[in-house]
C-alpha cells in the first residue's frame, strides 16, 4: 500500500507459461497417438532436468528458489526442446540438451527474462552440432514402422538402447521427410518421384503434419489468449510461405511446395511457441514482424541449401543476434510525436 | 448530431466499482467546528495571504489571492476566526507539511455580500480576473487554475471547448453524480466558458458507463441556448486523461510537451463549469467540492464538502471505516496516493477518498524479472516502449530514458496494471524523471558557477593588466625616483613571493598521502629531484641535456 496504482489485473509469469504449456497438449496427443508413447518418457526426463537444474542453479546463484521455479518458465524450455528431439533419442542426449539449455542458455546469463537466446534453441544447436547421428535418426510413424514398440520397449530403448530381440533400428527408425528430399534432391531424383515415397503425407510428413496441425490449433489459442499477438507467427508463416513459393512457382522440380514447408519439420512448433519466446525476441510490432519473417526465410534458406535437414533452431539463434538492432530501429510513433 | 469517435492505444478495463457510491444523492456535510485551509491547493504559486490571526472572517471571504499569473486564491467555507497560521500537514503524496490557515467556525455561516456578474457586459479580461479572485482552478484533480486557461489566445483561438465527463478511474463518482444532479447549472458554467473563449464548436465527453449523467446532460443541452454535443465515449481507462479525451473526440493528438490550444483545443473538468457559474451567477467563490467517499466504509456516496474540512470527520459522515481499514486513497485505485495521515483537510484536488481494506488492493506478490511480453506497451496509452524504459530507469540510463520519451509518459498505471511480472514500473519511471530533472538543474548550476568563475578570472586578468599599464606609465613619469627605494621595494616582493612559495608548498594537494611510507619517500626524493632540476635548469641553460636526462 504505498504506491499506485494499486490495483492490477490477474496475469502472472506462472499462469503465462502454463498456458503456454496448456497449448502443447493438443501437439503432444497428436505426437503420442501417431508415434508412440516414448515422447512422454522424453518430456518426463526433460521437466525433471530442467526443474532440478533450475533450483541448484537458483541455490548457487543465491536467488529465491520457489518463485522461480514456480513461474514455470523452466518447464516451457524442457518441453520445446523435448519435442524438437527425435522421441527415442537416449535419456543422457535429453539431460544434456536440457542441461545445457537451463545452465548455460538462461542461468549463467542471469536467469529468467536475462537470456538472450532462445535456451530451448541453444539446447537443441549444442545436441545437433555434437551428436549428428542419433538426432536425425527419427522413428517412423505407427503407421509406418515395421514393428512397433510397448511403452517398456520403447523405456527400455531409451535408457538402455536395447531393442527387443528380432528387431532392428530400421524397423523403427526413417530418415524424416526433410532429410529424405534433401538427400533425394542431392541424388538428382524428379520432385515427383520423391514426393511419392511413403515418408510424405498430404500436406508435409506423413504423421507429422498431423502433429503441426495440432500445434497450429494450440498457437491459435495462445493468441486467443493474447499470450502471444499474430504478428510473430503471421509473418513467420508468411515469410516461410513466400519465399518458398516464389521458388516453388519458378523451378517445381527442385524445390517443395510452401505447404510442405509449413507442415514439415518443427514450422509451426517454431511459428507459435518457438519464435514468440519474448525474453529472446524483440518488442516494437515492426520489429516483431521483421524477425520472425527473417526466421522464415533463414529456414527456408537453411532447408533448402544448409547442412543440416530443418533450420528453424539456426535461424531463430541468428534473428536473436539482431534482436537489439531491430528494436532500437522500430520504434513506434509515440502520442503526439511527429513520425520518426 | 453523432460524432465519429476516435482511438487511443491501448488502456485497460480495470474493475470499476462505481455502483458502490453512484446511485445514492449527493449528501451535504454539516459544517464543522474548525477548518483547516492549505494556501497551496492548485498547481503554482502559493497564494498570498491577507489576513492575520484572530481576524473575524465571514463566508466566502478572500483569505489568500492569487500571486502571479499560475496561482489562484483561497476562501472562507464559513463564517469565523482566524485561529492559527502555520504549517500543517496536507494532502499530498510526499507527505511534508505546508502552510494552512485554521478557521474556528462561528456556527453562523454568514456570507459576505455576493453579487453576480453580467459577465456579456464586462470586459473578458475582467471576467477572468474576477475567476481568478474566486479560486477556479481544475476540479478534475489537476487544479491548474482555470483562469489562465480561459484567456482568448489570438495565436492559438479555441475551435472546440472540451468538457471531460469521462471520470474514467474506477470508484469515482462524482462528476456522474454533478452531471445527474446539477446537469442544468453545468450548462450554464459551460456556456460562460465558451463564451469567454469564443469557441464555435463544444462536446461534452462522458464514458458509456454513465448513461444516467449522459441523459441528463443531452436534456440540460437541449434547453440551452448555444449547441452543446454530449458524446458517450467507451469506456476505457485512462480515457478521462485530457489529451486522451481530446484524441477520442476530435481524431487530434495534443504534441508532446505543447498545450491542447496548439491545436485549437480547450479541456475543461465539469465540475470545474459549475463552479464557474455557482461564481458568475451567484457570487460564490470556490469554498466546497463534491467529494466521492467509498471502499470499506458504511454508507459509500457523494458529499458536498467544505473545503478543509478533516478528512476523518469526511469518512465519518460516510457511516465511518471498517475495522480491516488499512489505509485511505485520495484520488483512484490507478492514479491516487495514500494519504500521510487522516487528520488532513479536504482541498481542491479531493475528488475521492477510498477507505481501503486488503481484500480490495491485495499485497502485490514481488516482483520478478521483465520476461519482455510488452504487455505494458500494448497498453500503454501514450504508446511507449515501457520495457525499454524500465530498463534505462533501473540501470540509470537516463539519458537513454529521455531519449524514449519517458517525459511523455502520464503515469496512468496502464503498465502496472497489466504487468505479469508485478514490477512497479511507474515508480521507476517518477525515479527516472525525477532523476533527470535533478541531474539538468545540478549541470545548470555548475554552468553558471563556471561562467561566473570565468568572468571572474577574465576580470582578475584584466585588473592586472590595467595596474600594470598604469605602474609602467607612472614609471615612465617619474624616472627621478630613487633606485634606494626600487631596491627595498625589490627584496619586499622577492620576500614575499619566498613566502608565497613556501605556503603553496604546504598547502598544495597531495594525492600521494594515503601512500604507504616506501612510496612516499620514493615521491619525496622525485620531488628533491624535480626541485634540483628546476632550479639547475635556467642556470645550465642547456636544454638539449635536459631532454635526454628525461
Amino acid at each position: 500500500m504505498s504506491a499506485p496504482p494499486y490495483i492490477t489485473g490477474n496475469t502472472s509469469v506462472s499462469m503465462i507459461m502454463l498456458k503456454v504449456l496448456l497449448a502443447l497438449v493438443p501437439g503432444i496427443i497428436a505426437y503420442v497417438w501417431l508415434f508412440g508413447s516414448g515422447i512422454l518418457i522424453t518430456l518426463a526426463l526433460a521437466s525433471v532436468t530442467a526443474l532440478a537444474s533450475e533450483a541448484l542453479m537458483l541455490k548457487l546463484r543465491r536467488r529465491p528458489i520457489w518463485p522461480f521455479l514456480s513461474d514455470n518458465s523452466a518447464l516451457v524450455t524442457a518441453w520445446l526442446l523435448a519435442l524438437a528431439l527425435p522421441p527415442l533419442a537416449p535419456w543422457w542426449l535429453v539431460v544434456v540438451g536440457t542441461l545445457f539449455a537451463i545452465v548455460v542458455a538462461k542461468q549463467l546469463y542471469g536467469g529468467l527474462g536475462y537470456n538472450p537466446f532462445n535456451p530451448a534453441m541453444i539446447g537443441y544447436a549444442v545436441l545437433l552440432i555434437s551428436f549428428p547421428v542419433i538426432m536425425t535418426q527419427w522413428p517412423a510413424p505407427l503407421e509406418l514402422a515395421q514393428a512397433k514398440l510397448s511403452f517398456s520397449d520403447q523405456l527400455a530403448y531409451i535408457f538402455g538402447r536395447v531393442l527387443p530381440v528380432g528387431v532392428q533400428l530400421d524397423a523403427i527408425s526413417t530418415a524424416t521427410p526433410l532429410d529424405y528430399l534433401k538427400t533425394q534432391l542431392k541424388l538428382e531424383h524428379a520432385m515427383a518421384d520423391i514426393r511419392h515415397a511413403p515418408v510424405f503425407g498430404v500436406l508435409g510428413a506423413k504423421g507429422g503434419e498431423i502433429v503441426a496441425g495440432a500445434y497450429l490449433l494450440g498457437g491459435l489459442y495462445l493468441v486467443q489468449q493474447r499470450i502471444i499477438t499474430w504478428h510473430i507467427p503471421a509473418a513467420f508463416l508468411g515469410g516461410l510461405a513466400a519465399i518458398s513459393g516464389i521458388f516453388f512457382v519458378i523451378d517445381p522440380q527442385h524445390y517443395v511446395s510452401p505447404a510442405f514447408h509449413l507442415f514439415g519439420g518443427a514450422a509451426m512448433l517454431c511459428a507459435f511457441f518457438i519464435a514468440t519466446d519474448p525474453v529472446s525476441g524483440p518488442t516494437t510490432p515492426r520489429g516483431k514482424l521483421i524477425f520472425a519473417a527473417s526466421i522464415g526465410v533463414l529456414t527456408w534458406v537453411i532447408r533448402a541449401y544448409g547442412g543440416y535437414p530443418d533450420g528453424v533452431a539456426f535461424a531463430v539463434l541468428l534473428m536473436n543476434l539482431c534482436v537489439p538492432l531491430i528494436d532500437a530501429y522500430t520504434q513506434p510513433r509515440v502520442f503526439g510525436h511527429e513520425k520518426s | 448530431m453523432i460524432s465519429r469517435l476516435f482511438k487511443f492505444n491501448g488502456g485497460v478495463h480495470p474493475p470499476q466499482h462505481k455502483l458502490e457510491s453512484a446511485n445514492t444523492p449527493i449528501v451535504t456535510v454539516p459544517m464543522p467546528r474548525r477548518l483547516v485551509l492549505p494556501l497551496r491547493q492548485h498547481v503554482g504559486n502559493i497564494s498570498k495571504l491577507q489576513v492575520a490571526v484572530g481576524d473575524k472572517i465571514l463566508k466566502g471571504q478572500l483569505l489568500a489571492i492569487a500571486d502571479g499569473m499560475i496561482s489562484a486564491a483561497v476562501h472562507a467555507p464559513t463564517s469565523g476566526t482566524i485561529a492559527a497560521i502555520e504549517a500543517q500537514l496536507i494532502p499530498h503524496a510526499s507527505g511534508l507539511p505546508d502552510l494552512c490557515i485554521t478557521l474556528e467556525a462561528d456556527g453562523e455561516d454568514r456570507w459576505i455580500e455576493r453579487q453576480p456578474l453580467d459577465f456579456r457586459a464586462l470586459p473578458k479580461s475582467e471576467v477572468i480576473a474576477r475567476l481568478r479572485d474566486a479560486g477556479v482552478v481544475g476540479l478534475g484533480g489537476a487544479t491548474f487554475p482555470s483562469h489562465v486557461k480561459l484567456r482568448e489566445d489570438a495565436r492559438h483561438p479555441v475551435a472546440t471547448l472540451i468538457l471531460n465527463g469521462a471520470e474514467c478511474e474506477p470508484y469515482i463518482t462524482c462528476d456522474d453524480r454533478l452531471m445527474r444532479e446539477r446537469a442544468e447549472e453545468v450548462v450554464r458554467g459551460i456556456e460562460i466558458m465558451q463564451y469567454l473563449l469564443g469557441a464555435p464548436r463544444c462536446m461534452v465527453g462522458i464514458e458509456d458507463n454513465k448513461p444516467e449523467a449522459a441523459a441528463a446532460m443531452r436534456a440540460a443541452c437541449a434547453k440551452s441556448a448555444t449547441a452543446i454535443e454530449v458524446v458517450e465515449v467507451p469506456t476505457l481507462y485512462p480515457g478521462g486523461g485530457a489529451k486522451q479525451l481530446i484524441k477520442v473526440l476530435t481524431g487530434r493528438e495534443v504534441p508532446s510537451g505543447k498545450l491542447p490550444t496548439e491545436i485549437g483545443v480547450q479541456c475543461f473538468n465539469v465540475a470545474t463549469a459549475y463552479t464557474v457559474h455557482r461564481f458568475v451567477n451567484f457570487g460564490e467563490p470556490v469554498i466546497s467540492r463534491i467529494v466521492t467517499v467509498t471502499g470499506n466504509v458504511a454508507h459509500p456516496g457523494n458529499f458536498e464538502v467544505p473545503l478543509g474540512l478533516a478528512i476523518d470527520e469526511l469518512v465519518t459522515a460516510a457511516g465511518g471505516a471498517g475495522s480491516e481499514t488499512n489505509g485511505y486513497i485520495m484520488g483512484g485505485p490507478m492514479m491516487g496516493f495514500n494519504l500521510p495521515s487522516i487528520h488532513v483537510p479536504v482541498v481542491k484536488a479531493t475528488n475521492c477518498i477510498i477507505a481501503s481494506a486488503p481484500r480490495m488492493f491485495p499485497t502485490q506478490p514481488p516482483a520478478l524479472p521483465c520476461i519482455r511480453c510488452t504487455r505494458c506497451a500494448d497498453a500503454c496509452p501514450v504508446n511507449l516502449q515501457p520495457q525499454e524504459l524500465y530498463w534505462f530507469a533501473k540501470s540509470q540510463n537516463l539519458e537513454k530514458a529521455r531519449d524514449y520519451n519517458v517525459f511523455d509518459c502520464i503515469e496512468c498505471g496502464c503498465c502496472n496494471y497489466v504487468c505479469p511480472s508485478h514490477i512497479p514500473l511507474v515508480q521507476y519511471y517518477r525515479f527516472a524523471k525525477s532523476e533527470i530533472i535533478a541531474q539538468d538543474k545540478a549541470k545548470q548550476a555548475a554552468n553558471l558557477a563556471r561562467e561566473r568563475n570565468e568572468f571572474r578570472l577574465a576580470r582578475i586578468e584584466r585588473e592586472k593588466q590595467e595596474r600594470a599599464a598604469k605602474h609602467a606609465q607612472r614609471a615612465a613619469g617619474a624616472k627621478t625616483e630613487s633606485s634606494e627605494a626600487d631596491e627595498a621595494k625589490k627584496a619586499a616582493i622577492a620576500a614575499a613571493m619566498e613566502r608565497a612559495k613556501a605556503q603553496k608548498a604546504e598547502v598544495s594537494p597531495k594525492n600521494t598521502e594515503d601512500l604507504p611510507a616506501a612510496a612516499q619517500a620514493e615521491v619525496a626524493a622525485i620531488d628533491a629531484r624535480r626541485a634540483e632540476t628546476t632550479s639547475e635548469q635556467p642556470e645550465a641553460g642547456n636544454p638539449v641535456q635536459e631532454k635526454q636526462e628525461n
